[in-house]
């Protein structure tokens, strides 16, 4: 009974809280040492002992709002730290600085017990299909181990219905049960680890690269079963992906991060229209389409900085064909600019 | 005459289950010069068929039919001294993970120089010139410097990079690419893409670029194969099958890409999953997922569950797909006895 | 890879084992089928032992010291009645053998028992939970390993003996070296368990339990453990084979079985002082024994290491 008085209060929830903040990331850090144990970073310098430790940089600052109901997107390539935001926002990693407020509430440095409750409401989905299903367990045994532990006082029947619900909602045949996960093709076992984060009726899910590991048209499949479950669950998604195709898609807004700092957020349509970060601008240009006979991209100089020394003043500098004196000078912080929030001294000043 | 034909190819492997045909009767060919896409999902056999044309394949995989002839030289047959030349001279290989082809323990310089000293009688000092020139014609900034680097001191666009400085050491008549661009970012993806673009017509080098990415072979190659469960189910010119795809499979992979729906609606989903090798379904592979093998009264059609489809020529394309073939063969005549429509 | 078409049922767990690689191989490695054979068989006389065997020989009125010394059958001057011929105290080799041999693989399994305890606990905790905990433990567990078993049974032994008296000792002797080889050796599995902890944890479905709120006991134990199985199977038979070594050796020197309870190193050692009065039967067969036991198990581990390695068999 209750299962179907549900949808028709989360509505009215829904209704009322539209556009209200679910999650928000305000000056998130991380660091990860570089330099080993203590013993390690012991350096003889000078006649003197001392202790140097080097770090990578992976996140430097980063302000996220992710509101309810919305699909937002987080673009960069690899090393620009958007798997990292998505581990520290679901707890896997501790930020080095920063706060993450889930719901108004603190959730960055609780214990695994305070945890708990937020554990049911969100919930994340992994790249690879592969790793993500415990080989050792059969798929019935994968779904119903979250619903016993988070809901000790339900009894068998209803488990089992609660399992037979969710394996019909991603299209999972009841005879899979059985079975365990190598037995199953890339997308069947993706299907699978979206059940799991189902099952627990979450409101929001941190989803990292879910279909980058698959092929084209089951990429299609799973992308639509996650616009589906959104709909049927009103879901609120963090999508971490590298493919803008699927963001022009998918992303209600789109935030762009390079070396752990965002560029860009932007509504998708907006971002795609009109990009204004120089990055922003290249990071488009470079999408294969099949319209065009040939590339005409525009063209980045240079490579990547690694993380460990990073650049002074904008991390995109170096690359950047805009860049001037204050580039290389001062960090720029995101400012407003037509509905877009922009982290460029030259969109600033109007030069770009 | 065609650079390299190949015909009727049939590559199986002997595994425990049983055998496994990983390619079957796959025919096409390549011009000097010309650029070919071979586009498929994982399992299609686009990489099985990659390794069989250098005649790569390794037990318990064999070739169990077929002939490839490159240069007008039958390959299946050839002895493997000879096979090493022609691999080394006439044709490279770029693979999707530049580490499997450069060696971590000797310096970029050292395996370029031994590459070339490998197949040319040359002296050490001429192809340490010749490696520097091939370097600058890949656009590596300091390229002196990088000859005496190890390759993990190099980031993955600059080691790709260096692979094709070394696949075009030899002035080789064809280069397979296998996914080569796969495991890098888009940025320096198009830059990869766009480099092997303009090395290609300006050596006047065949390419084989085997990709699972319909955007780049969109990009870059003139002719497509389009592979599914180890067959080849359409070629033709890439525009065309871009555009306007005949075969259902090629039509539900072009039209599943997010780009071809409107933002926020349902993807157009092909249903279920490419068959294992081991268990392809009798007749068209392709027709458990294809929504036109339902005939009028909801049945899979009869041709469709039971017999292999040939090439049947639609426009410039080749097709292997009964409705197809059904739809060209009405066309000409104008009467409509056989017509339904799909 | 193989994908599971939705009409077939799941198929059980015998025809799981049917279609399993483990029995395919097994099936084409006739070296493994004959170990294997060869190492039921014994263990079977072994447990049979108080039914087997033609006498007990820890019991005194059974024993004929007028009959001490007589060779095997094959051997003139032997008496049908001991197949083996008999050692110095006139009990039936055969015999002795059949309840020295159960008291061996009692020692041989009760300490891999004791050190996989030991060291599968440890293991996974220095894997899963790491920083200072590792560092403690695997410090632990280079301590431990520099010092040999022999010198750990000799100190712990002598302690015994000197608290408790000669008589307790023969009285615990088995329990004592199992706890002897059990300490002496966990290390081994400690090292082997961390190792694949450490591959495993960084695996997604970890992350996924994390995710889920599971507790960390919960995720070691039911999570990590299971997947961590197959080199801990592979490092017991090379254990079980190790442990029964060692305790051979240390009742060759004095400090393992009593020899009114011989296991097969005690009974080596018994026969040894016999070997120049033209006895060679006493110490040869049982150490024959002991050798085939432990290559038996050694050759069955080797067939297992290459079977469960995971790069032939996992997707």
């Amino acid at each position: 009974m209750s299962e179907v008085m549900k949808p028709s209060q989360r509505q009215d929830d829904d209704s009322a809280q539209a556009g209200e903040t679910l999650l928000q990331i305000r000056g998130l850090e991380k660091h990860f040492p570089l330099s080993g144990d203590f013993l390690e970073q012991l350096r003889f310098e000078g006649g003197k002992l001392k202790r140097r430790q080097e770090f990578v940089h992976a996140i430097n600052g980063v302000d996220i709002d992710v509101k309810r109901g919305e699909s937002l997107c987080v673009v960069g390539e690899s090393g620009c730290g958007k798997s990292t935001v998505a581990r520290m926002v679901m707890g896997l990693l501790s930020p080095s600085a920063g706060e993450i407020r889930y719901d108004g509430q603190r959730i960055d440095h609780l214990s695994p017990g305070q945890l708990l409750p937020y554990r049911r409401r969100m919930q994340m989905i992994f790249q690879n299909p592969y790793a993500s299903l415990n080989p050792r367990m059969s798929i019935q045994q994968t779904l119903e181990e979250p619903l016993r532990f988070h809901h000790p006082d339900w009894n068998r029947e209803r488990i089992l219905e609660k399992i037979a619900e969710v394996m019909a909602s991603v299209g999972i045949d009841p005879e899979w049960g059985k079975r365990f996960g190598h037995e199953f093709s890339g997308g069947q076992r993706q299907r699978i680890a979206i059940a799991r984060a189902l099952v627990v009726e979450p409101e929001f899910i941190v989803a990292d690269e879910p279909i980058s590991a698959l092929d084209v048209s089951i990429q299609a499949q799973v992308l639509n079963l996650l616009m589906d479950a959104q709909e049927a669950h009103h879901l609120t998604y963090l999508f971490i992906t590298h493919d803008l195709a699927v963001v022009e898609h998918f992303g209600t807004r789109v935030v762009v991060m390079y070396l752990g700092r965002v560029c860009e957020i932007a509504e998708t349509r907006s971002l795609f229209d009109r990009p204004r970060h120089p990055y922003t601008q290249a990071l488009l240009s470079a999408i294969p389409r099949l319209e065009d006979d040939g590339p005409d991209h525009i063209k980045l100089s240079g490579e990547v900085p690694t993380p460990v020394n990073l650049p002074s003043g904008c991390v995109f500098h170096g690359r950047c064909p805009h860049a001037n004196e204050r580039c290389r000078r001062e960090i720029p912080r995101l400012i407003e600019a037509q509905g877009s929030q922009v982290a460029c001294h030259g969109v600033e000043e109007g030069r770009i | 005459m065609a650079l390299l034909e190949v015909s009727n190819l049939d590559v199986r492997f002997a595994l425990r289950q049983g055998e496994v045909k990983a390619l079957r009767g796959v025919s096409f060919t390549l011009d000097r010069g010309e650029r070919l896409g071979i586009v498929g999902e994982s399992g299609a056999g686009k990489s099985v068929a990659a390794f069989t044309i250098l005649n790569l394949i390794a037990k318990p995989g064999y070739i169990a039919g077929g002939s490839i002839r490159f240069d007008g030289r039958e390959l299946t047959t050839m002895k493997p001294r000879q096979l090493q030349q022609v691999r080394g001279n006439q044709v490279s290989m770029i693979f999707q993970d530049p580490m499997m082809t450069l060696n971590p323990v000797l310096t970029i310089g050292e395996q370029m120089v031994e590459c070339l000293k490998a197949h040319r009688r040359i002296r050490s000092r001429d192809a340490r010139e010749i490696a520097l020139n091939k370097l600058r014609q890949v656009y590596i900034p300091s390229p002196e410097r990088r000859l005496d680097q190890y390759p993990h001191e190099l980031s993955g666009g600059m080691r790709q990079r260096i692979i094709i400085a070394i696949a075009l050491l030899l002035d080789p008549d064809v280069i397979v690419a296998d996914e080569p661009t796969t495991a890098l970012d888009v940025t320096i993806q198009a830059e990869i893409m766009e480099l092997l673009l303009e090395l290609c017509e300006k050596h006047n080098v065949a390419l084989i670029l085997i990709t699972h990415d319909l955007g780049v072979v969109s990009q870059v190659t003139q002719r497509t194969l389009v592979m599914y469960a180890g067959r080849v189910i359409e070629q033709g010119p890439t525009r065309e099958i871009i555009n306007d795809a005949q075969h259902p499979y090629t039509q539900g992979l072009i039209n599943a890409l997010p780009q071809m729906a409107t933002p926020g609606q349902r993807l157009n989903q092909i249903p279920g999953s490419m068959p294992s090798l081991a268990n392809t379904p009798p007749g068209c592979a392709f027709h458990p997922r294809c929504s036109f093998s339902v005939d009028a009264n909801g049945e899979r059609r009869r041709d469709c569950r039971e017999v292999i489809p040939t090439f049947v020529r639609s426009g410039n394309c080749d097709v292997a797909c009964h409705m197809v073939r059904e739809l060209v063969e009405s066309r000409p005549a104008g009467d409509a006895e056989q017509r339904e429509a799909p | 890879m193989t994908t599971a078409s939705t009409s077939s049922p799941a198929p059980s767990r015998w025809a799981r084992f049917r279609s399993s690689y483990l029995l395919y191989s097994f099936k084409r490695d006739w070296i493994a089928q004959v170990c294997f054979i060869i190492f039921v068989l014994l263990v079977a006389a072994a447990i049979l032992a108080p039914w087997l065997s033609p006498m007990n020989p820890y019991d005194l009125a059974q024993i004929d010291i007028l009959a001490s010394e007589l060779p095997p059958f094959w051997i003139d001057g032997s008496d049908p009645q001991y197949l083996l011929g008999t050692d110095a105290q006139g009990r039936d080799l055969l015999s002795t053998i059949l309840y020295g041999a159960r008291v061996s693989l009692i020692i041989g399994f009760g300490a891999v028992i004791m050190q996989a305890l030991l060291g599968v606990t440890f293991g996974l905790l220095a894997g899963y939970l790491g920083g200072r905990v590792d560092a403690f433990l695997m410090r632990m567990a280079d301590i431990q390993l520099s010092f040999s078993t022999l010198m750990v049974a000799i100190i712990v032994g002598a302690v015994i003996k000197a608290s408790f008296g000669g008589a307790v000792y023969s009285e615990y002797a088995v329990f004592i070296l199992v706890l002897i080889i059990g300490l002496a050796e966990w290390p081994q599995y400690a090292r082997t368990v961390r190792a694949s902890v450490l591959a495993e944890r960084s695996k997604e479905y970890v992350d996924a339990a994390r995710v889920m709120g599971f507790r960390a006991k919960r995720i070691m134990f039911r999570h990590i453990l299971p997947n961590t199985l197959s080199p801990i199977f592979v490092i017991s038979t090379v254990q079980i084979a190790n442990a029964i070594i060692s305790e051979a050796a240390l009742s060759f020197l004095g400090l393992g079985m009593p020899e009114t309870q011989p296991s097969l190193g005690s009974l080596i050692k018994s026969g040894f002082d016999y070997l120049q009065s033209g006895s060679w039967w006493i110490t040869l067969i049982p150490g024959a024994v002991l050798v085939v036991l432990v290559l038996v198990i050694n050759l069955l581990g080797d067939w297992l290491r290459d079977v469960m390695n995971p790069r032939l068999y996992k997707g």
